[in-house]
């Protein structure tokens, strides 16, 4: 696999047995021995490891030295009140289009003088420059590239780090802190992509290898891959970036308008401010004509990324199109994510069409797994 | 047995054929979680698509290997799709089929054969 890059835990997961197959720029384990049926269920029911060192770590410092400058600055950016972000508090963003698109989504975390970013694997180089094209003259911004990015989730995630880093039971759903292991500085966030309490850290990647170890060690703890990141984060309601969002799908139909604060909406303290407001408030007040919505197929065949949406059995031009589809282990039934007519709602059958044939679906409500977060 | 170059396995039954997905098949494809078979009394010719297994990776199409008519189907699979990865070459079959033309297995490969095609 020519030109492709490998992230630090990439021998680790050749020694595992994990199935490298190439994802953004990337060569990535979509799956180990387990499988993805398991490594899927084994999260929901102990806890999974996930190497996420792909994605981009972005510091953001204000010249000034003032971290609400900064805040100020990235607001420029996003449709998110950044400068209500507390210290040791992470929240997720937009950075959003002149045609009110979605560019990319991120965490941005405040860490007292500066705000940390993680952005996605794909869209980290065009993010960083754009970061750098409109913010440079008044942020140092700078890619991290000597650190690896883990996600340990499930159950039983808190009880397995806690035994490498006591002081993270400390933490809530979204906080962020520096932790020692060590001599090992972490930066930990209490997040992730999967439904699942469980925690986001980032490494220093001399001690990527050890730390990644002394965690698989762990009777709880397995490795997990791509094929099961992907079922996990669909299960849990969450968007994949070019798939269930992008330039082309604004936060309104992407049903992310809980990421749009009050402060930047319509009559708040920073109100609009961001590329793309025009339209994004004008749908916020209106409403989009389409929304992204979940489905769930009433047979077991799953409707995949591609398929057509139809109102009715027969005749008709398609209403929509399905973002990302699949099987979800632990509802154990197909789920999807469509872009369908926002006056559609909840509990209306559609029809998809697989192999020629129009199989129906609701329109059901997300998470399709319900969410486990410590608040 | 004899195996297709899609990787089904033909078992004689007297009569009939039995036709399954090899192991090395099911593990390409990962969990199996969707079989739709085709009907019973259905005439299929030679690579016609009649069998679609969807993994939780992607979907597949299983293909007629020979003529003939569909005479039973494994009704099992479709509540169980599991057991395409469990034990596919016994409990998994997906469907019985009478050959236009039993000569014509000859053709197909043997053991030995199949398992020199998938290295």
């Amino acid at each position: 696999m020519a030109d492709l890059k490998r992230t630090v835990l990439y021998d680790l997961h050749i020694e595992l047995g994990g199935k490298m197959v190439p994802f953004a720029g990337y060569e990535m384990p979509v799956q180990y021995p387990m499988g993805v049926m398991k490594e899927h269920l084994h999260t929901r029911t102990a806890a999974g490891l996930f190497d996420v060192s792909h994605m981009g770590q972005i510091l953001m410092t204000a010249k000034s030295g003032s971290v609400e400058d900064a805040a100020l600055a990235l607001e420029r950016l996003v449709p998110v009140d950044i400068l209500g972000l507390k210290e040791g508090r992470q929240r997720y963003a937009l950075f959003t289009n002149d045609e009110g698109g979605i560019l990319d989504d991120l965490m941005v975390a405040n860490r007292g003088d500066h705000l940390f970013l993680v952005v996605n694997a794909a869209c980290k180089d065009q993010d960083f420059a754009h970061l750098k094209a409109h913010l440079g003259d008044e942020c140092d911004l700078g890619m991290i590239t000597d650190r690896a990015l883990l996600a340990l989730q499930g159950p039983a995630a808190e009880a397995a780090l806690a035994r490498l880093v006591p002081d993270v039971v400390d933490l809530k759903f979204m906080d962020v802190a520096i932790r020692q292991w060590d001599t090992a500085e972490l930066w930990i966030s209490r997040s992730g992509y999967t439904g699942e309490d469980g925690f986001e850290i980032s490494v220093p990647e001399k001690f990527a290898v050890s730390f990644t170890r002394a965690l698989l060690a762990m009777e709880e703890v397995a490795p997990i891959g791509l094929g099961a990141r992907d079922s996990l984060r669909l299960e849990a309601g969450m968007c994949l970036y070019g798939h269930d969002i992008d330039t082309t799908t604004s936060p309104v139909e992407g049903n992310v308008t809980w990421a749009i604060q009050k402060a930047r909406r319509a009559g708040g303290a920073r109100e609009g401010g961001f590329p793309g407001a025009a339209r994004i408030l004008k749908e916020l007040a209106e409403g989009p004509s389409r929304r992204r919505v979940g489905l769930r197929p009433e047979g077991r065949a799953p409707m995949r990324e591609g398929t057509e949406v139809f109102a009715g059995t027969e005749g008709g031009a398609a209403i929509g199109t399905i973002t990302s589809g699949g099987f979800g282990p632990s509802i154990e039934a197909p789920m999807a994510m469509a872009y369908l007519p926002a006056d559609l709602s909840e509990g209306a059958t559609v029809y998809g069409e697989v192999r020629g044939k129009r199989l129906p679906a609701v329109i059901a409500p997300m998470p399709f797994q319900p969410n486990q977060y410590k608040r | 047995m004899k195996y297709t170059e899609d990787h089904e396995w033909l078992r004689v039954e007297g009569d009939v054929v039995v036709v399954g997905i090899t192991a090395h098949a099911s593990e390409q494809l990962g969990d199996v979680v969707f079989v739709e078979l085709p009907e019973a009394g259905t005439n299929v010719s030679k690579d016609d698509e009649i069998c679609v297994i969807e993994s939780v990776k992607a979907a597949s199409d299983i293909r007629a290997p020979l003529d003939g008519e569909i005479v039973e189907v494994n009704d099992a699979l479709a509540d169980n799709p599991g057991m395409v990865n469990e034990d596919p070459t016994g409990k998994a079959w997906f469907f019985k089929m009478k050959l236009a033309d039993k000569s014509a297995l000859d053709g197909l490969m043997d053991e030995a054969a199949y398992n020199e095609m998938i290295g």
